[in-house]
């Protein structure tokens, strides 16, 4: 069976969410009832077939193809399968999500993988603020799961992250890792300010050194940590350079804190 | 059944279940992963006085271990689960978390999940770290020499231990030239262990004893020098007899370490002093499985 295909027939003026477009309610699914199925257009709904051409009938590989970057929630909550996103994604990309793929050729906006459990996000192009954060007012962000990043990431990329994995190899804005309770981001490119602000635990791997560091965080000097090659390696499937950096993160400098906080996450910065 | 001159048997070997794991220890180099495992593995020959049994399975190269270091896999048996745990614990904590550079995986990730470094971390006092990666949760203990890393749990499986066989030869000296050519051979097999100081026992036992106060006692049928006391299983030729036991996670694994055993013993053959072949028979007291040596060696 062919992938599933949603191909954009309008441009849209408001935020669409395709919330429900994904394998889980798709799989009980006719083509008739897919064709008739609501999706929520800014403050009303519309009948998918108004906006969508579709192909395929295979519901575990989905894809958005046309002008997708006004599509919100793609892949909220999915728990299997496999989607595709031909050009960039709106925000809440990943959204709570539980398991399967979703890989995106473009860019996404804001509050990707928020509060994502587990599965695995591929990104080519940009992210947005709050990558793998918490929804604004909640204190759990992403809890599991691997997102890839090939650009550079906004600000307060990991906010209130709580386990899981960032590799952004590209730059990555102000704020990175704050308010983290526990899991691990690697940038293999610059950072911004206020890194790790207020961290209580958690990891943020650095390929390049920071403009600055919080006076808030303590230097441990420099070590080779046994754990970093076992992580390295589970970064093998991705298309990172990271997979080929072991000499770069054989040595390490470390950096404790954020003391204002509970001041047992860590900043190591490659000094291989 | 006669092999270059040694008369294999017609008896069977007993063993009886036990609960094993796996676990890898690697460290710098291969010198101090192999110290960390001969401690970790050290009074550890029979469950009879030892708590459990374990040894060394085989040395792994670095593309073959968690970490990329050189490692040592090693095998653990006891007779049930909350032992086989406890011995775990202990000896990962006096024997690898206090080795130089040393880290601890699970070999094994099979059966019922039992304490590695779970209650290891609490020797960080609060500075421990968790990392989950690849689905499996790990420990950064800091230690004096830099962090120790460990797996939180290795896998718990159902497994045998005691398949033994019996080597006579015309003398000690070639009693043991044999059990050391079979233990070489017999290395080669993986998911196996020969417990015993250099894998050989010369100190068999059969159930039971005089005394009240023992479960077992020397194996006087194959005493040589009680030839004329006791009911005896050697012929006039026979003056020493050695015992090589073997744990392993399935039947098969001890089945395949017998014959290679087995074979590199009969490949001395007669010329070099070996006359039988014989096993550790207890008349079913011991346990239900069963090693008949001519199955095996047919």
């Amino acid at each position: 069976m062919s992938a599933l295909t949603f191909t954009l027939k309008v441009a849209l003026h408001q935020r669409l969410d395709v919330s429900s477009l994904i394998f889980d309610h798709l799989k009980d699914l006719d083509m008739a009832a897919m064709r008739t199925m609501k999706l929520p257009l800014g403050n009303r709904s519309i009948a998918l077939q108004e906006i969508f051409s579709l192909e395929g009938h295979d519901p575990s590989e989905i894809v958005f193809r046309g002008n997708t970057q006004k599509l919100d929630k793609m892949g909220k909550g999915m728990t299997a399968g496999l989607i595709r996103v031909e050009g960039d994604a709106g925000s809440y990309l990943g959204m709570h999500m539980k398991g399967g793929e979703i890989r995106v050729k473009g860019s996404i906006d804001a509050y990707g993988a928020c509060e994502m459990r587990n599965g695995l996000i591929l990104i080519e192009g940009h992210a947005g603020d709050f990558l793998g954060a918490a929804l604004p007012g909640n204190k759990k962000g992403m809890a599991g799961g691997i997102v890839h990043v090939k650009g550079n990431v906004g600000s307060r990329a990991g906010d209130h992250m709580r386990r899981g994995a960032l590799v952004i190899d590209g730059d990555a804005g102000d704020y990175l890792g704050a308010r983290m309770t526990a899991g691990t981001i690697v940038v293999l490119g610059q950072t911004g300010r206020y890194l790790g602000y207020a961290m209580g635990r958690g990891t943020l791997l650095l390929a390049k050194r920071p403009q600055e560091i919080l006076p808030t965080f303590q230097d441990c000097g420099t070590h080779t940590l046994g754990f970093i090659p076992l992580l390295l390696k589970s970064f093998a499937g991705l298309e990172s350079p990271l997979s080929r950096m072991s000499q770069v993160f054989n040595r390490v400098h470390r950096h404790a804190g954020d003391t204002c906080a509970l001041g047992k996450g860590e900043i190591l910065i490659a000094a291989g | 059944m006669i092999k270059n001159g040694v008369t294999i048997d017609q008896t069977f070997a007993e063993a009886f279940p036990m609960r094993a794991t796996r676990i890898i220890i690697t460290a710098q180099n291969a010198k101090w992963a192999l110290i960390a495992a001969t401690a970790m593995t050290g009074f550890a020959t029979s469950v009879i006085a030892c708590g459990c049994e374990a040894g060394i399975e085989r040395e792994m190269a670095p593309e073959e271990t968690p970490d990329g270091r050189p490692g040592v896999a090693v095998l653990l048996f006891a007779m049930g689960g909350k032992t086989l745990a406890k011995q775990v614990e202990t000896r990962a904590g006096q024997c690898v978390l206090t080795a130089p550079t040393t880290a601890l995986f699970s070999g094994l990730h099979d059966g019922d999940p039992i304490a590695l470094g779970k209650n290891l971390r609490f020797f960080g006092d609060g500075y421990q770290i968790s990392k989950k990666i690849g689905g499996r949760r790990y420990w950064r203990v800091p230690v004096m020499d830099g962090e120790f890393l460990t797996e939180e749990t290795t896998g718990m499986v159902s497994a045998i231990g005691g398949g033994n066989f019996l080597i006579l030869a015309e003398s000690q000296t070639q009693a043991l030239a044999a059990c050391e050519a079979a233990i070489e051979a017999m290395r080669k097999i993986p998911h196996v262990i020969m417990p015993f100081p250099g894998g050989v026992v010369r100190s068999g036992s059969k159930v039971g004893s005089k005394y009240k106060a023992l479960h077992a006692s020397t194996n006087d049928a194959f005493c040589p020098t009680l030839k004329g006391q006791t009911q005896t299983e050697l012929s006039p030729e026979i003056a020493s007899v050695m015992e090589i036991v073997i744990d392993g996670l399935t039947q098969e694994d001890i089945q395949k370490a017998m014959r290679v055993g087995i074979e590199a013993v009969c490949a001395l053959g007669a010329p070099a002093g070996i006359r039988r072949i014989s096993a550790g028979n207890y008349g079913g007291k011991l346990g239900p499985f069963l090693f008949h040596l001519q199955e095996i060696m047919a």
